[in-house]
């Protein structure tokens, strides 16, 4: 098992309802798990089954096996946005001078936006902002790499891939294969393909 | 997505918080498990049907808690080990019946799980129901990690059996809802025998009382109680999930249970307080473990309780400090009374750093804040962002029966209303439902208060009220308020929004849907037949036919009045699109029909129709389809008076 840059290492996954939150930090926590770490996962979802602001919010520690499920204000080492805003919401509760940021570029409209009532910030800008609020941050088409693969569900695998390929977590992708194998076997080969393009994507 | 029951001791699984007391009720060896969908108790009985079959248990989703729980006291009386969960209202709902079998007393191990929602982020209310467990002397377990969840679970059972009482283990959303490291025990391999011998008592059948008859003589199952409870007090002064950390004399002592104590925890670390602060956990919270406390309040002149929702452990200690002898000092008190916790909503862990730092007046700074810049940049970002309210999703066929109640009522011009009910329909309060639900209360709260409205004719009440549930609602609590409607002669009319699912809780099957918990096939019960058995008009509608749905509440609300009921029946997207795997309809937006603000329409598609899949394209000044998020229902076609929206084959 490898040592902790700090202990918890806290990493908020920011979305919105039905873009494969509560999955994709349960693969997270299962891989870790399998790595000898203790992990705590608390998905924040609202009341409707989509479309609401969904953040997990998940704590990886080497000694501590009771951790509680939130994360305090500033106290995010990681945040993986699947949507923009999402990631700048949480970013401003959770942010600090030291945050790592992987970024989803595709948003998905409020239903505030879509009546005229809110207005959306400009993406571009939005993600200047991002690398600026953040000590480093990767920016991924996941959601356009997904459709590149015939479904833009894979945009999470992409994510993961490129989370694990910026090093930010003591995450290998030997034991996310394992776990992807084991909970999702049918599509198992399409994932890696993804898992391996979200590598590719941050370099590595 | 995690497997409880897999045979696997000394391993570690990463198990949500209801998933660990499934797992801890298959270790403590239980026969019978009951339930009804409520966020966020769904996932015990979520995880426990899939595999009751292969793991010899009966499990079933009931028609509503008061059923689940009878049920499950049935097995009990009948010598099987028997769990029944719910969300926190799901009390509100067994309580008579809960209070009349605490009076006699149970068989084998019964226990109650309650899954409370402070901040009533996914329910009605906010309500904290450990208050129950006090007035009916049932003892009290809070577990406060998924490891404890499961084995206080376990231990439940061996209290309930020894007591011959109920236990109570009570969750809060954000314990049910996390996942955590859960290491395994043993799954035991006993053979279960059922056999109701109407006695409590099965080893001492001479010294047995009856489960029923003794009504005569409450006094005495009150006096039979007391003596159970003292027993109680005893077990519970000794829980191994009772516990202190801290150094010998504290500055301040945190007294905590539940979730509560993990923040607390972690606050005390992160104020780099542990030589000055103790904490002093409670796995029992009722009966207090008094002796227990006793020991570690001397240690200390200051007390700070930190729980969730009400000053439930608060008020016991304080009855207690209060009964402390006369020459005993009294430490100050500090929680939601003083003002240093916050009274209401949840919990978390900046509130309790600053419960902590302000009983202590110390100063405290994260690491945003730290940096003046940088927090100040980003509380400006944070303001420009939308928010996310709740809407129907993409497809749901509520927004189509809400688009028809509303155009009903319009162009009725009396100014009617609908009177709601808990579920996916209570949306109808908000944009998506055009604002159209006025009341909303408890399960079947809609028709009974519509029954009520229906009888003010008299005072020159002429408003037409319609009741609205959904179908699980329907069968929950509705039944009862349509029978007085129609035997009493209320007008008003009841529309079941029927989409063939449980669907806000995460798609439970009902009497309607004829399927069992455990997937398999069950007695399919008919809404319409059981309504026009009462002798009541039903009609039944598609809501995607939007102009015959209208239609049809026209004529009912222009007809002979009384109680109607009308069915609005499509499937519930999500439920359709998990099955088929593809879109019903392409959609797209033909931009030559569509002629943007020029149309008069005041952009009703995106507006007022506010489908998230159906978007205004700003630039171009005309409506457009986000493919990404459209479910292709075809319903948006119908709406467009340019008939620019176009649905294809898919």
């Amino acid at each position: 098992m490898k040592d902790l840059t700090k202990d918890p290492i806290t990493l908020i996954i920011a979305g919105v309802g039905g873009q494969g939150n509560v999955l994709m930090s349960f693969l997270i926590g299962s891989a870790l798990v399998s790595q000898g770490y203790f992990v705590s996962i608390f998905d924040n979802y609202g009341a409707s089954q989509r479309l609401g602001a969904v953040a997990s919010h998940i704590k990886i520690s080497k000694e501590v096996s009771n951790n509680s499920p939130l994360l305090h204000e500033g106290d995010a080492d990681i945040i993986v946005g699947l949507e923009p805003v999402e990631l700048l919401r949480n970013l401003g509760r959770f942010g600090n001078p030291d945050v790592m940021t992987i970024t989803n570029t595709r948003p998905i409209y409020p239903i505030g936006v879509i009546s005229g009532e809110a207005e959306y910030p400009d993406l571009d800008r939005a993600l200047e902002i991002i690398g600026k609020l953040s000590a480093k941050s990767w920016i991924i088409h996941a959601t356009e790499e997904a459709l590149k693969l015939g479904n833009p569900i894979f945009a999470n695998v992409i994510l993961l891939g490129a989370l694990i390929g910026s090093c930010t977590l003591p995450l290998d992708k030997s034991s996310m294969e394992a776990v992807l194998k084991e909970q999702l076997p049918k599509v198992f080969e399409m994932n890696m393909v993804a898992l391996n393009r979200g590598l590719e994507l941050v370099g590595q | 997505m995690a497997d409880i029951e897999i045979d696997a001791p000394e391993t570690n699984r990463l198990l949500l918080g209801n998933e660990a007391i499934a797992r801890g009720a298959l270790e403590a060896g239980i026969g019978f498990a009951t339930a009804y969908p409520g966020t966020p108790s769904s996932e015990i009985m979520g995880s426990l049907a899939p595999i009751a079959k292969k793991m010899g248990i009966y499990a079933e989703w009931s028609v509503n808690e008061m059923v689940a729980f009878e049920a499950a006291a049935a097995a009990s009386l009948a010598n099987i080990r028997s769990i029944s969960s719910m969300k926190a209202n799901g009390v509100n709902v067994i309580s008579d019946f809960l209070i009349n079998l605490q009076m006699t007393g149970i068989g084998k191990g019964l226990v109650l799980v309650v899954c409370d929602d402070p901040g009533g982020m996914a329910s009605s209310n906010e309500q904290d129901t450990r208050p129950i467990a006090k007035w009916l002397n049932i003892p009290l377990l809070e577990p406060s990690t998924a490891q404890e969840c499961k084995d206080m679970t376990k231990w439940a059972f061996d209290l309930s059996e020894e007591l011959g009482m109920v236990c109570m283990v009570r969750s809060v959303i954000y314990l049910s809802h996390t996942r955590g490291n859960v290491r395994l025990d043993k799954l035991p391999k006993k053979k279960k025998e059922a056999y109701f011998a109407d006695i409590y008592d099965l080893d001492n059948p001479r010294q047995s009382k009856f489960t029923c008859g003794m009504q005569f003589h409450s006094y005495k199952q009150s006096e039979e109680l007391l003596k159970k409870f003292s027993k109680a007090s005893e077990k519970c002064e000794s829980s191994p999930f009772n516990c202190y950390r801290g150094p010998d004399k504290a500055k301040l002592l945190i007294i905590t249970s539940g979730i509560c104590w993990t923040y607390s925890i972690e606050a005390v670390k992160i104020l780099n307080l542990q030589d000055k602060v103790g904490i002093l956990k409670l796995g029992v919270t009722w009966p207090l473990p008094e002796e227990f406390i006793r020991k570690y309040l001397e240690r200390s002149q200051k007390i700070l309780f930190v729980e969730e929702i009400a000053p439930f452990v608060e008020r016991s200690v304080m009855e207690f400090v209060a009964n402390l002898p006369p020459d005993r000092s009294r430490p100050a008190l500090y929680g939601k009374r003083s003002g240093h916790v916050r009274a209401w909503g949840e919990q978390s862990l900046d509130l309790v750093i600053q419960s902590i730092a302000s009983v202590m007046g110390i100063l405290y700074q994260s690491r945003q804040s730290r940096s003046a810049e940088y927090s100040q940049k980003v509380r400006e970002i944070s303001q420009t962002l939308p928010n996310r309210p709740l809407t129907f999703c993409p497809g749901c066929p509520h927004r189509a029966s809400f688009w028809a109640i509303k155009n009903t009522l319009q162009l009725d011009g009396r100014n009617g209303f609908v009177t709601g009910d808990i579920g996916c329909t209570a949306m109808g309060m908000i944009s998506p439902g055009s604002f159209q639900v006025r009341t909303y209360y408890a399960m079947g709260g809609g028709v009974g208060i519509a029954s009520g409205f229906g009888h003010l004719g008299q005072f020159g009440f002429t408003q037409p009220v319609i009741a609205v549930c959904g179908d699980s609602t329907f069968f929950h609590a509705s039944i009862p308020g349509l029978i007085n409607g129609i035997w009493n002669q209320s007008n008003f009319i009841l529309a079941i929004l029927d989409n063939d699912a449980t669907a806000m809780t995460g798609f439970q099957p009902h009497p309607g849907t004829g399927v069992k918990a455990t997937g398999e096939l069950g007695e399919k019960v008919s809404i319409e037949a059981l309504c026009r058995s009462l002798g009541v008009n039903v009609e039944v509608c598609d809501p995607f036919d939007i102009k015959k749905t209208t239609a049809t509440l026209l004529k009912i609300m222009a007809g002979v009045g009384g109680t109607q009921v009308v069915i609005m029946r499509r499937e519930c997207e999500l439920v359709r699109a998990r099955r088929d795997r593809k879109k019903s309809y392409q959609m797209y937006v033909e931009p030559n029909r569509c002629i943007g603000e020029a149309c008069g329409c005041n952009r009703l598609c995106t507006r007022i129709f506010s489908c998230p899949g159906l978007v205004w394209d700003r630039e171009v000044g005309k409506a457009k389809i986000d493919d990404a998020v459209c479910a292709g229902c075809g319903l948006c076609a119908d709406i467009c008076p340019q008939g620019a929206i176009i649905r294809e084959a898919a």
